[in-house]
């Protein structure tokens, strides 16, 4: 068993003329949290999909849990947990049954399944809930019985497509938690997410990826440190055209987005200073996080 | 394309079972109403069509039209039940209910669900054929014993018309199209295939068309054990209602890889 369990070389898939996903290359360590995080049609889906054998890649070489892809990704998916983007959970069946059905899936006996659900059910913290018919069950409820399904299996690997997309924060926090305790027990994550908050807080390294192609790839707080590396002010009101001019000097970059100005200052108050006494402004300042990064790697709505 | 065509077909004899389970168990939440809903239809035209026409009609082939028309309404309703069950059941799971996809992202193939979707269309039409079966028998209509001796070609008539159901069902862009194959393929069947009247009396060309069709074996095949008649050309159109079941599922196979896993 080698130690790595996602290896992509150089990986292509397009539709038509449309290109998906470009020469993409990464590889996830076994027990590594590894996020893939971009914008909707970053081709995020699609890379997850491929690494599942659920489509083929038009050119390049997956190996996921030393096997194959796609030709033998049938027997890495025995080993696999799946969370997909969009909850596709057996709805007038109880969560219990959801839970036997998936288990059956993978050839499970009725004697294994019983053996785990319960403890997949308080995981997932819906032991009251085993009985009640899933089309009954709150967004963040069914998110966690997807999660609680994902493991029925005992996966190595687990493939999380937008996790907690469409949740309350609440509800979102509780995956997370959810999720560091599957780390904590060495699972493998691979997880694409659009939130950037999310990919800080869970992800050991991560895979910035813009129209299909990887823009950077690191720890998260390595990425911030290089690509950014100071405080931020973010100033709100006012015209933000004109009060780039105004600070431009005591700013490393600056960047416009939509009307907000990001100013990136390595002595912020030299910054504030200068806005002392405008009114009209919101000023908020705070530690760099990978919003920002994004921002500067894309080079959306930047410095014209 | 070989290879991947290789890694969805089946993986083994027995990972379909798990997707026949899946689809038992919703079954079984509304039984009463998939069954009552099931005999409606093929019991109005037995008993509309049997009892209305039969009186003009006499006998046909020997027999009172009731007991011929009894046969053909037992390979009619397999035929319906399967391809109903195929065409907007197994469609939604594939669709709407993005069930496949689910049990794609397990140890099962593309293969293993659509074999599982097809010997399920066909215990439901086993369950259907069966119990206009049990009707005929009951009103002395058909020997008890020739139902048990009918099931094996209600099963294969059921794998037949899932099958190609799942063709129809692997080019559909939407439910709109399955009307077109009802009204244009299905329907024509039953008045081709000798269900309500005996394929003799249609025009020469046609009788020749007419015993190419799956329902015209499946047809005969039942009034042979219902109307206890001779084994003749028994092999010939088992034979044929195989190779209807299978080339339409390694072809429905190939269609949905393409559709679904491209």
């Amino acid at each position: 068993m080698s130690t790595v369990a996602i290896d992509l070389a150089g990986v292509k898939k397009s539709f038509g003329d449309k290109v998906i996903v470009n020469e993409l290359s990464f590889s996830v360590a076994r027990g590594e949290c590894f996020g893939l995080l971009g914008p909707n049609g970053a081709g995020k889906s699609t890379i997850a999909r491929m690494l599942l054998g659920m489509m083929s890649p038009d050119g390049g070489k997956i190996t996921v849990l030393d096997e194959p892809v796609p030709s033998r990704a049938r027997v890495a998916r025995a080993r696999i947990g799946v969370v997909p983007q969009f909850d596709n959970l057996e709805l007038e069946f109880t969560v219990r049954e959801n839970l036997f059905v998936f288990g059956r899936y993978f050839g499970m006996s009725t004697g294994e399944i019983e053996a785990v659900a319960p403890s997949l059910l308080e995981f997932a913290r819906l032991e009251s809930k085993a009985d009640v018919r899933v089309s009954e069950l709150s967004g963040g409820m069914k998110r966690r019985l997807t999660l609680a399904r994902a493991l029925i299996n005992d996966p190595h690997l687990l493939v999380m497509d937008e996790p907690t997309t469409g949740l309350d924060p609440h509800a979102r926090h509780l995956i997370w938690e959810r999720l560091r305790v599957l780390l904590a027990r060495g699972k493998t994550i691979l997880l694409t997410t659009h939130f950037m908050e999310e990919a800080e807080r869970l992800c050991d390294r991560l895979c910035v990826l813009e129209s299909g192609c990887k823009i950077a790839e690191g720890k998260p707080d390595a990425l911030i440190n290089e690509h950014i590396g100071c405080n931020v002010i973010e100033i709100y009101g006012g015209d933000p055209h004109q009060l780039r001019d105004l600070i431009r000097p005591y700013a490393r970059h600056i960047e416009v987005s939509g009307e907000t100005l990001f100013c990136y200052a390595p002595r912020p108050e030299q910054v504030r200073v200068h806005l002392r006494g405008r009114a009209d402004l919101r000023i908020l300042q705070r530690p760099p996080n990978l919003e920002d990064v994004f921002l500067r790697l894309t080079g959306r709505e930047m410095e014209k | 394309m070989g290879e991947s065509y290789a890694a969805v077909m089946p993986a083994n004899a027995y990972n379909w079972i798990a997707v026949w389970r899946r689809n038992f168990l919703a079954w079984r939440k509304g039984a009463l109403a998939s069954i009552l809903g099931n005999l409606a239809d093929p019991l109005t035209n037995l008993f509309g069509l049997g009892f209305g026409l039969g009186l003009l009609v006499g006998r046909v082939e020997g027999t009172s039209y009731i007991a011929f028309l009894a046969a053909g309404m037992v390979a009619t309703s397999a035929m319906t039940s399967a391809t109903f069950e195929t065409m907007y059941a197994a469609f939604a799971r594939m669709d709407t209910k993005r069930t496949w996809e689910a049990i794609l992202s397990t140890q099962l193939t593309l293969g293993d669900i659509v074999l599982g979707e097809l010997v399920w269309a066909a215990s439901k039409a086993v369950l259907a054929g069966t119990a206009i079966g049990i009707v005929a028998a009951t009103l002395g209509y058909a020997s008890w014993p020739s139902i048990l001796y009918a099931m094996p070609t209600i099963a294969l008539t059921g794998l037949v018309f899932a099958s190609l159901a799942m063709v129809v069902i692997s080019l559909a862009p939407s439910y709109d199209y399955f009307a077109f194959y009802q009204t244009l393929v299905i329907t024509p069947m039953v008045f081709l295939c000798g269900v309500v009247f005996p394929t003799s009396q249609l025009p020469g060309s046609f009788q020749h068309f007419a015993s190419l069709l799956p329902l015209a074996h499946s047809v005969d095949l039942v009034r042979l054990a219902m109307l206890e008649r001779g084994a003749e050309s028994t092999a010939m159109h088992v034979g044929a209602l195989c190779l209807y079941a299978i080339l339409p599922f390694f072809a429905s196979t190939a269609l949905l890889q393409r559709r679904l896993l491209r």
